[in-house]
């Protein structure tokens, strides 16, 4: 990829401090008889290209990477051998270069010389300058991209205005309004996440028949009220945003990340503008705030940058900084913008106008962005890096305080540990320091009384902006010209330039993104929360608005999405309700073969369409149908407060919890979750497969998991209702949103009638959330599920208790066996 | 024409949502009676030598100037100066001509030695990944930068099944290095991706794979490939259950194919059940087989166990599969380590190729033995740093070359000079093997059509039998 589209211009620019300059053929016999020969002898091993090594970021086979230094800074200061790093590592004063043994007395001293008479070196590196070849014509043209041009949208029309003209000017017919099962379970599953209780169902079907639309709409602003709500469209965020609770790669842990997510989720139930939204996730800590609290929520909004993979293990921090950079504009740009951008980071953009300028002027803007990530210096990790101290403190620490006898055994076993490696070298050195950096990282996290400091992941401002220099190929040995921090041209009057010294840009790039011009973020994510209401997105491909992306068929529903989303203030409570009180919404998903022929893909909404619920609903409705979900928040994540290795963190799934709490660790998902289709946290997620596989069948079938909540829901259904035929009838409405039909209570007649099995029944797994109550007999005459007799010789008659009161009651293997039938299969698992 | 048109029908229902896929699917009538299992045979673009693949990745990068790339140059110039300012360090065991070939192969590899008349080295390989990471994400799914499907995923993306009683790619005992990346599917629908299978990963063969029985405690190699609640005749009643519900939804729905995928995948978990632990039980291999290949000799026990279920996988129709040894990565004491690190791989390679032969699987079946990288000839403390420049490869039965030699590197074995291979074109080059054209082997995502060796990839059409 990084090969064609790009031109070099290799040329020797006119002399510059950097470069050329002035040279006596007696100082060059001089630095080729005495410098040249040691540099290659003691230096280049670690430190040139040719080795294919930059230890510290310091290449010291060219002039410009002695002058322009690594991560201590300049190698050397022409003239001042004292104010030198390179004259100070050789004579092992701080740094101990190189490591193994001193140079010689006699080559230290030339070194000395060659300083005082200003360093004079021939070895100039040629300058390099990348031309784009996207020209202003170029970019001029490529405004005309529709998602280029600002929305526009009638103020007379509507959902249903806009998708029926295109069924009628198609030929398709609209299917009818689902029915009131149907919608209450679709309506539930897309706005919290969670099935309706057999209460729900039978009072929204009660009021339904009376006033649909009041029924929905009561029904609506009851579910957006719940803190259930932000649960579920938070995740869809973190889809977005990729949130992990590690490093990826070498796994290093987060854990501090948890506060994003806690964020994102209030965030979505407060209702925050998606302006606002956006802007505190790319520049909370720079925008204003009145008191402490937002302070701090800004502060944590910033994670957004902070939680994304990062290779550790890399030795050169100029690799390091260049990738992380990238993978901040590569998940900012298509998660809000719907564009990749960082494709043009090796070459021009290969199909949108996004010359690498461009990009380089973006990366400018993140450069002159210090990010907090917090991982402490070991072995596996040679980035390390600080973490925010919050403005507050945690009510509840996060990790238990340490005593003062703990603190004074951590202080003398570092000052130990330091005794020890006195002397010492390699890997022995290594090793100990690992020991060492872990005990300094612990007490570095304590406040002097020994609780935990309240940390968070973010960024910051740096003292010093810096403008990025144009890598050719995104190779950091490469650097061109210079460019100035900025944004991207294709989007015109939005474009801006940094001029100040003072300011990364970062401000200038929220009020961008965040403009009501901006043509693409407010499509970006009208077309987001569509995909996740009506199953498929309008722009099928999420995060890419670009030349490579899908056009929407039909943009002008698109458009009419983006406008009210920005009149209605950003509201994403406001776009979900116009949604999905739209008649569009609330079709059935029948088939229809007439319809079908014509649009088998459903492009033109002539239905609903059928989907899986996603992994987290699963979960948590599984739960839900045991009685066992907790619902309350947990404090902070696993991550945070234990200390199991990252890696044996997946085994909490078993927790009962929502799902969106349980540690997310890259490359260690939970398996509940992983199974099915759970996006990789590595890359930011436009939306996610739905996947049908056999390991997943046998999840359902064999695992604990799915076994323990059938269990625990056949003790709850045996607690609650005295007959077989009860309890198998609010078996379905439970897992199925809606009464049993015939067919399903005939089969459900004939496994009770066959179903035996020589293995004895299990205990009963440990209720959280028992009731005790006894049924209600509302249900059993009358209403939503009253209205129906189980068959001839069914499952009508009563069975005999055998639990006594003080017992933990034995599970009723059958019915537990029926309720997991009921999990495993299709109809609990499709939303229809 | 008609196998053009298959073809084309496949890729154009690929989407990055697989239920658009199942939609677009159940378009075309003929396919949707017959041929709903997308996992079913496909036609391949060419006639196909390897019909099967087996990849032994060596995690950590084996040396290759000690092993498989004989550089004499290098014994004359032990301890001299590289002209980088290091020392050379000459090969820690003698090299041998084998075979009627007279391939050059290492005394540290005796059993695999006798096989070199089966073996097509390929010594120029290259990578531009100097790191374990990256370099072994690129040696799997062609990309160091983002997240890409794997080989093995791409391979059945292509060829589909043969055994619809098990998955289509199943890994082993990774290294430790694993990393569930090297093996997802990434875009590609989420049927491509391995299945993972615990065995032979003590500590000669690295640790155990990661992607395991994920919080489900189970001592089972194939996460909840048991029931521990209900005996078979309890589970046929429970199942029959499942079938009327999922009928009776179906009937309802009168057409729903995610309805139908959802049926299938029970009936093939359901065979999974009684086909996999029959497949893993070693017990079933005699005395002399299991010893062939050194298990129960604790130095070749795992690895020994990884190749012997292999070869039980390929013969019962699995299409990729991939079995890993870890702890190549000797920066120290190579002369110590090296030797046993050949040594857990030796005798369990060597049965496997032999066994392969004897039962006539060898020759549509493609082995392949590979690390990340290769190590530099000169030595850093006792042992070799990385070299990504140059390094060796090999490939075995499957329709290449036998007893043949491909490309080199320089005389000390610092950079592939001649017939260079990147891991594109060694990627372009297995999937030919396979009858598959790497740029015709396409999936849309995004916008584009992605392949496995993205623009480059060049077949290495001398080692074609």
């Amino acid at each position: 990829m990084k090969r064609t589209l790009f031109v070099i211009l290799a040329m020797l620019l006119p002399p510059t401090s950097l470069n050329a300059q002035q040279t006596s053929p007696a100082q060059l016999e001089f630095f080729e008889a005495n410098i040249r020969p040691a540099l290659v002898k003691y230096c280049y091993k670690c430190h040139s290209v040719e080795a294919g090594d930059s230890r510290a970021g310091l290449l010291l086979d060219t002039r410009r990477g002695l002058l322009e230094g690594g991560d201590s800074g300049p190698a050397i200061v022409p003239g001042r051998p004292d104010e030198s790093l390179l004259w100070e590592a050789i004579n092992w004063d701080g740094y101990e270069m190189p490591p193994s043994q001193k140079m010689p007395r006699d080559v230290i001293d030339k070194f000395k010389q060659w300083i005082e008479m200003g360093a004079p070196d021939p070895r100039v590196q040629k300058a390099l300058v990348h031309k784009t070849k996207i020209t202003a014509e170029d970019i001029e043209e490529g405004k005309n991209h529709w998602a280029f041009q600002p929305p526009k949208s009638q103020a007379s029309t509507n959902i249903d205005k806009l998708v029926t003209a295109k069924l009628r000017e198609v030929g398709l017919t609209p299917s009818d309004s689902a029915d009131p099962f149907t919608l209450l379970r679709r309506i539930n599953f897309d706005l919290i996440g969670l099935p309706p209780t057999p209460d729900e169902i039978q009072t929204f079907h009660a009021l339904f028949k009376n006033d649909p639309d009041a029924a929905v709409k009561a029904k609506v602003d009851e579910l957006l009220s719940r803190p259930q709500y932000g649960e579920r469209w938070g995740r869809h965020w973190l889809d977005v945003a990729r949130y992990a609770e590690s490093s990826g790669s070498r796994n290093i842990r987060y854990p501090h990340a948890w506060r994003y997510r806690n964020y994102v989720i209030d965030s979505f139930n407060d209702d925050t503008p998606y302006d606002r939204f956006v802007a505190e996730q790319i520049a909370g800590d720079l925008l204003p705030v009145k008191t402490d609290e937002q302070w701090q929520e800004n502060l944590i909004a910033t994670g957004f940058l902070a939680i994304g993979m990062k290779h550790h293990d890399e030795r050169n921090p100029r690799k390091f900084m260049a990738d992380m950079v990238d993978e901040q504009i590569d998940t900012m740009t298509q998660a809000v913008l719907g564009l990749t951008v960082s494709c043009a980071r090796c070459h021009d953009h290969k199909y949108d106008p996004i010359p690498t300028d461009d990009y380089y002027a973006l990366a400018g803007i993140f450069y002159s962005t210090k990010t907090f990530y917090g991982t402490i210096r070991v072995a596996q990790n040679h980035r390390p890096s600080e973490l925010l101290i919050l403005p507050i403190p945690d009510d509840v620490p996060v990790t238990e305080r340490r005593s003062q006898q703990t603190i004074d055994n951590l202080k003398s076993r570092i000052a130990q540990l330091d005794r020890e490696m006195m002397g010492m070298r390699g890997r022995d050195r290594r090793q100990i320091s690992n020991v060492r950096n872990r005990i300094a990282g612990e007490l570095a996290s304590l406040n002097p009384d020994g609780t935990p400091k309240t940390f968070g992941m973010g960024v910051q401002d740096p003292d010093r902006m810096t403008n990025a220099k144009v890598l050719i190929g995104g190779e950091v040995d490469h650097p061109a010209q210079e460019v100035r921090r900025g944004f991207l041209q294709i989007l015109g009057d939005l474009n801006f330039t940094v001029e100040s010294s003072t300011s990364s840009g970062r401000l200038e790039l929220v009020e961008s993104i965040t403009s009501k011009e901006n043509p693409l973020t407010a499509r970006v994510m009208a077309n987001r929360i569509w995909m996740h209401l009506l199953g498929k997105p309008l722009v099928t491909t999420p995060s890419n608005f670009g030349f490579s992306g899908m056009k929407p068929e039909n943009q002008e529903l698109l458009d009419y999405l983006a406008v009210r989303f920005m009149e209605e203030n950003w509201s994403v409570k406001n776009m979900l309700r116009e949604i999905v009180m739209s008649d569009t919404y609330r079709r059935s998903s029948a088939y229809d073969k007439a319809n079908y022929r014509i649009d088998p893909d459903n492009k033109f909404l002539w239905r609903a369409n059928p989907r899986q619920v996603d992994a987290e609903a699963m979960r948590d409705a599984m739960l839900t149908l045991a009685g066992r979900l907790d619902p309350v928040r947990p404090s902070a994540s696993p991550v945070a407060s234990s200390r199991m290795r990252p890696g044996a963190l997946n085994s909490l799934s078993n927790h009962t919890y929502r799902s969106i709490y349980l540690p997310i660790v890259r490359d260690g998902l939970p398996a509940a979750l992983e199974l099915f289709d759970f996006p990789d946290p590595n890359i930011t997620s436009a939306g996610r497969s739905e996947s049908i596989v056999p390991t997943q069948a046998l999840y359902m079938m064999n695992s604990d998991f799915v076994t323990t909540q059938a269990q625990a829901m056949a003790v709850k259904l045996e607690q609650e209702y005295r007959t077989t035929g009860e309890q198998i009838r609010y078996a379905f409405a439970w897992a199925y949103g809606r009464p049993a039909t015939q067919t399903e209570l005939d089969a459900s007649a004939q496994f009770f009638r066959t179903f035996k099995s020589d293995r004895p029944s299990a205990p009963a797994p440990n209720n959280t959330t028992q009731s005790q109550r006894r049924p209600d007999r509302r249900y059993l005459n009358q209403g939503a599920f009253g209205d129906r007799r189980p068959g001839r010789g069914g499952p009508g008659r009563a069975r005999p208790r055998t639990k006594t009161v003080d017992r933990a009651p034995a599970v009723n293997q059958t019915l537990a066996v029926f309720c997991q039938t009921l999990m495993a299969s299709a109809r609990f698992r499709i939303l229809n | 024409m008609t196998k053009i048109n298959r073809r084309q029908a496949i890729q154009t229902i690929s989407t990055s949502f697989s239920s658009l896929a199942f939609a677009a699917m159940a378009t075309s009538e003929s396919l949707a009676t017959n041929n709903e299992n997308p996992l079913a045979p496909k036609q391949t673009h060419f006639p196909a030598r390897a019909k099967r693949v087996i990849v032994l990745f060596m995690n950590g990068a084996p040396s290759h100037v000690d092993t498989f790339d004989y550089k004499p140059q290098l014994l004359r110039a032990d301890g001299q100066s590289s002209g980088r300012t290091r020392r050379i360090m000459a090969p820690v065991s003698d090299f041998q001509q084998r075979g009627k070939s007279g391939l050059w192969i290492s005394n540290l590899f005796p059993n695999v030695s006798r096989h070199a008349d089966d073996l097509c080295l390929i010594r120029s390989m290259h990578s531009d990944q100097p790191n374990h990471p990256t370099a072994q994400r690129a040696a799997h799914t062609g990309s160091a930068q983002f997240v890409r499907p794997s080989l093995g995923a791409w391979s059945v993306y292509g060829l589909g099944t043969e055994n619809t009683d098990l998955p289509g790619f199943v890994v082993m005992g990774q290294g430790n290095r694993a990393n569930r990346a090297h093996f997802g599917s990434a875009f590609l629908p989420a049927r491509y991706q391995a299945t993972t299978v615990n065995a032979g990963t003590g500590t000669a063969g690295g640790r155990p794979a990661r992607r395991t029985n994920r919080g489900e405690r189970s001592k089972e190699s194939i996460p909840n490939i048991r029931n521990s609640t209900l005996d078979s005749r309890g589970q046929r009643t429970q199942l029959n259950l499942l079938k009327r519900l999922n009928e009776a939804t179906l009937k309802q729905e009168v057409h729903q194919p995610q309805v139908e995928g959802i049926m299938q995948s029970y009936e093939l978990a359901f065979r999974m059940q009684s086909s996999m632990p029959q497949l893993i039980d070693l017990s079933q291999e005699t005395q002399q087989t299991r010893e062939m290949y050194g298990i129960g000799t604790s130095a070749t026990n795992d690895f020994g166990t990884q190749c012997l279920l292999a070869r039980r996988m390929v013969e019962s129709g699995v299409r990729f599969v991939e079995i890993g040894a870890g702890g190549w990565d000797h920066h120290t004491n190579l002369k110590e380590r090296l030797p046993q690190s050949c040594e857990a791989v030796d005798k369990p390679i060597a049965g496997l190729l032999a066994d392969l032969k004897r039962r006539h699987l060898l020759k549509d079946t493609l082995v392949i033995w590979a690390g990340e990288f290769g190590r530099t000839p000169h030595g850093t403390g006792g042992g070799r740093g990385h070299n990504n420049r140059g390094y060796t490869t090999w490939m075995a039965g499957g329709g290449v070359k036998a007893g043949f030699s491909y490309g080199a590197t320089d005389d000390l074995g610092y950079e592939a000079v001649e017939n260079r291979m990147h891991y594109h074109d060694w990627h372009a080059t297995i999937l030919h093997l396979l009858g598959l054209n790497h740029k015709e082997l396409t999936y849309r995502h995004a916008g584009r059509d992605f392949r496995l060796t993205d623009v480059a990839g060049k077949v290495a059409n001398e080692i074609l039998a």
